[in-house]
């Protein structure tokens, strides 16, 4: 009746359910990655219909930002990362350092992060150029009817609305591609701030995550912010056109991205950046995202859980690419991967 | 004597205005009620309580993962955080004296008011990082910090309220002193100290900053008290920053219910002692 | 549980130990665990302290990347959402416990206190929801224009408001923090003793009069402390906070514009804050903490000198 008896027969139960639930790997496999939030739609789908497929596997996919996915991964409280931004040298050091393994970047599929914005009463698509996008940034370009913005949109009418710039508040990959894209083509903008996944913003609001960020240019008229084209999508939020290295204006979609990728050619290490590719076609603000796989997995079940995800990942996990809007990886970048699966031990 | 006409108008416009406070204070939770219930209950179905989440963009799909979660979390914090909390609100009221009870209270009270978002930061540094995973275990035990200084206050309070009296009776009828404290002082001040670990329960129930490192969330139920899971608070911040309207739709309804749990706990905890007035908080 | 037949001595003494041990053990888990608490912020935010040093509380710039960290800006957040939180809580918090304690009849007094003192259980992250869609909609459409319109010449009013700002947050913060006002200033007006109120009535005086210039000095040492505890609490809030913010660590003039609060910083960038950037926001915490220490310090001070002098 009192609490110090129900207290050791609790603790007796709770033990129990702990024992059990520390199984051999004939047992539910239950692994935890963290990290972008870039292909969340896309991995979370993943996991799920893996899951459905696999009723012992449960591979927990938590949309935390590139920044968290590195650090959870090197501090090994998760068992794998997802990042937009590749892993820097020092990144890859600290890692070897903290895991005593290597890390290894397998690229899963492809995106492009779109300029959205919610202006009452335009609905249409705005062209932006790089310039542009960096003025606003910087907060130079301070309303939506600015030269710089209207030039080249001669077939909207822009309100004389002051631009309420929204960015991410968390570490970044998105943001990293973003500042990527903004530093080639404004020296303004690599002098200071640079680019980065977490950088000293000049001006602008703070939301957490791709979905926090697009919640707020949601909630927040006169507002534009950055983020992968299926959450633009999904929401119906206006997303705008970029200009690219080529002069054109170029809208967002899994082709245009293809087109960008296939300009540039993959390291061996599977670490490069897409951004501003050369062709008429090619979206300038395009990315490969990545999981971020140890060298050197201890347990023999999570090992063999993480080699036969990639290798659904690399045939029909790619096929499920283009409903949720993200290109597909180049045939030659699967390849790849697949023969860097096997340095995984 | 006659009043100037002056003193009467303040008076009059001065009481007034303070009945119009008690009526915005008291009338704001009137509102936070109609519109989470407005809201919410719209947004309320029985999936809600039997699915799992969708993955974004998914329409459907619900919250049954979170709310077992919840309660999962709930449990190991109140196995952690009463006991302790208990235990030394007898050694308190019981044989405490001298410098070293002093020293338990300030420390329960530094307790008491740190941020849970460094009570969060805490837990991750002693219990996930040296696991090195994210747990119910770990979040329990976030929560049940949160419990201690709560439980030991209430429990202390009621233990006092105890007469001398009945110990004294007790311990002239041959009763050992830690006898009279577990047959006769804990048992008169029970329903104070259960409604004490009620109200405790409703606080920590709707804590989110401490679970963010902790737990983390799960798309799946989880398993056992290792594996990290999802709770309802976690949840509904997730998808209210979110931009889908199906999840903010989603978070109305998880607010709405925990709202629900957490007031009918607090009432029900007050009626048991049939107290009204404030006690035990910071 | 019938004890056999031991001596008067033996039998008082039989269990003691063991409860005392026991229980004693318990007690200094709670120092433990509260100094461990305070041995990893320390230690934790060690390199940044030495790094920064008190340059840590005085620098505004929060740059990840060149890893310089100053923590002024969430300082200025914390304490601008706390202290307008105060600014209008506290008026009518203690309108409202006026009202409770020396107007209302007792019935309908405890009622309201009750239903009042229900406010306080509302979970943050609920404030939060409530403060995203309900309250920040109805500032930018209602109370926001008109208080520009009025007082738009002040610099606190100045520039664009977008919904998420430090003014939001401090409204949020004050419907978080009046009950606390409320309940225990309602208490300690209730304890001062009648014949206070008797003899400043019997000499004249109107009700108000004897509420404002007798009743209310009489327990103000108890109200100062109910201040202090809104205040602690509002320092430490998060989840209301960081929704309804604006995320943006800058300081300004104008409380329309968003900010960002300690406790808001460290939730959003923990989890990914590595080397150099964890000890900051460790350093943070450690700030934070001491901050409500002390606050709280201060309130139980009060608090407790009220209840000396009372009796």
């Amino acid at each position: 009746m009192t609490i110090t008896k129900l207290f050791p027969a609790a603790v007796a139960a709770l033990l129990g359910m702990t024992l059990a639930s520390c199984g051999s790997s004939e047992q539910p496999q239950n692994l935890t990655g963290a990290g972008a939030t870039f292909p969340n739609p896309i991995y979370s789908k993943w996991f799920s219909d893996y899951q459905k497929a696999n009723p012992l596997i449960q591979i927990n996919y938590q949309s935390l930002g590139s920044g968290a996915g590195i650090k959870q991964a090197t501090d090994g409280t998760v068992d794998f990362g997802a990042s937009d931004q590749p892993m820097t040298d020092d990144q890859i050091s600290k890692f070897r350092t903290a895991r005593m393994s290597g890390v290894l970047h397998f690229p899963t599929v492809m995106g492009a992060v779109v300029p959205i914005y919610n202006i009452p009463g335009v609905t249409g698509e705005i062209n932006f150029t790089g310039a542009a996008l960096a003025g606003i940034y910087l907060g130079k370009i301070k309303k939506w009817n600015d030269p710089a913005i209207a030039s080249v949109n001669p077939d909207l009418k822009m309100p004389d609305a002051a631009i309420e710039v929204v960015h991410r508040s968390d570490g970044s990959g998105t943001t990293f591609v973003f500042t990527d894209f903004l530093s080639k083509v404004s020296p303004d903008w690599a002098t200071a701030p640079g680019k980065g996944a977490a950088i000293n913003w000049p001006v602008g609001l703070g939301g957490k995550g791709s979905e926090g960020l697009t919640g707020l240019v949601k909630q927040t008229p006169n507002s534009i912010g950055y983020t992968e084209m299926i959450y633009a999508a999904q929401n119906n939020i206006t997303m705008g056109r970029v200009q690219n290295a080529a002069s054109k204006f170029v809208k967002a979609s899994p082709e245009s991205v293809s087109e960008a990728a296939a300009q540039v050619p993959m390291p061996d290490d599977f670490r490069v950046s897409i951004t501003n590719s050369p062709g008429d076609a090619s979206y300038p603000i395009s990315s490969f995202t990545w999981l971020l796989i140890p060298e050197k997995i201890a347990d023999a079940g999570k090992r063999t859980v993480i080699v036969n995800f990639l290798k659904w990942m690399l045939g029909p996990g790619q096929a499920m690419a283009p409903a949720l809007q993200y290109a597909p990886l180049p045939a030659a970048v699967v390849a790849k991967e697949q023969a860097a699966i096997s340095a995984i031990q | 004597m006659n009043l100037s006409f002056r003193r009467k108008a303040v008076n009059a416009v001065m009481l007034t205005l303070t009945g119009v406070c008690t009526v915005l204070v008291a009338g704001s939770l009137l509102v936070i009620l109609g519109y989470l219930a407005w809201n919410g209950l719209a947004s309320l179905n029985v999936e809600f309580f039997t699915k799992l989440p969708t993955p974004p963009g998914e329409m459907g799909g619900g919250m049954a993962n979170a709310i077992l979660g919840s309660a999962k979390v709930l449990l190991v914090a109140m196995l952690i955080g009463v006991p302790i909390g208990f235990m030394a609100a007898v050694y308190l009221a019981e044989f405490g004296s001298g410098s070293f009870s002093g020293v338990v209270r300030y420390a329960t009270d530094l307790l008491n008011g740190v941020p849970s978002i460094v009570i969060g930061i805490f837990a991750y540094a002693i219990i996930v990082l040296p696991m090195r995973h994210p747990s119910t275990f770990a979040g329990g035990v976030a929560l049940g910090i949160m419990m201690i200084p709560i439980a030991l206050r209430t429990t202390e309070e009621f233990l006092r309220a105890v007469p001398v009296s009945l110990r004294e009776g007790a311990m002239a009828l041959g009763a050992s002193r830690s006898r009279t404290i577990f047959t006769v002082v804990i048992p008169a001040a029970k329903s104070g100290i259960l409604s004490g670990l009620m109200l405790n329960l409703a606080r920590v129930a709707g804590e989110t900053a401490p679970l963010l490192f902790t737990t983390l969330g799960n798309p799946f139920w989880s398993v056992g008290w290792m594996q990290p899971t999802a709770t309802l608070p976690q949840m509904i911040f997730t998808y209210a920053i979110s931009p889908y309207d199906d999840w903010r739709r989603q978070a109305w309804a998880a607010g709405f219910v925990l709202l629900v749990l957490v007031l009918t706990v607090n009432a029900a905890a007050r009626f048991t002692i049939g107290r009204t007035s404030a006690r035990g908080r910071s | 549980m019938q004890s056999g037949e031991m001596s008067l001595s033996r039998r008082l003494r039989s269990g003691d130990p063991i409860a005392h041990t026991l229980t004693g053990m318990a007690a200094s888990t709670i120092l433990a665990i509260t100094a461990l608490l305070a041995y990893h912020l320390w230690v934790g935010s060690a390199e940044a302290r030495e790094t920064f040093g008190w340059g840590f509380i005085t620098a505004s710039t929060w740059d990840p990347v060149k890893e310089v960290f100053g923590a002024l800006p969430f300082i200025y957040g914390t304490l601008a959402t706390s202290f307008l939180a105060l600014f209008i809580a506290v008026p009518v918090g203690l309108g409202a416990a006026i009202f409770l304690a020396e107007l209302a009849p007792r019935g309908a007094s405890d009622a309201l206190t009750f239903m009042i003192e229900l406010l306080a259980a509302v979970p943050s992250v609920v404030y939060g929801l409530l403060g995203l869609f309900l309250m920040v909609p109805f500032l930018q459409s209602t109370v926001v224009p008109a208080l520009v319109a009025v007082l738009g010449f002040l610099p606190l009013f100045q520039g664009r408001f977008n919904g998420v700002s430090v003014f939001s947050a401090g409204i949020v913060l004050a419907l978080m923090i009046v009950p606390f006002i409320v309940s225990v200033s309602r208490e300690v007006l209730l304890a001062v003793p009648q014949d206070q109120r008797e003899a400043a009535l019997a000499l004249g005086a109107t009700r108000w009069e004897t509420t404002w210039k007798v009743v209310v000095p009489y327990a103000m040492r108890g109200i100062f402390g109910s201040v202090f505890l809104a205040l602690a609490r509002a320092l430490g809030e998060t989840m209301a906070v960081t929704m309804v913010i604006g995320n943006k660590p800058q300081i300004s003039s104008s409380i329309l514009e968003p900010g960002y609060s300690i406790a808001a910083v460290i939730a959003n960038e923990f989890a990914e804050a590595g080397g150099m950037h964890q000890q900051a926001i460790i350093e943070l915490g450690l700030v934070l903490f001491v901050l409500t220490v002390l606050i709280n310090g201060v309130a139980r001070l009060f608090i407790l000198s009220m209840k000396g002098g009372a009796k």
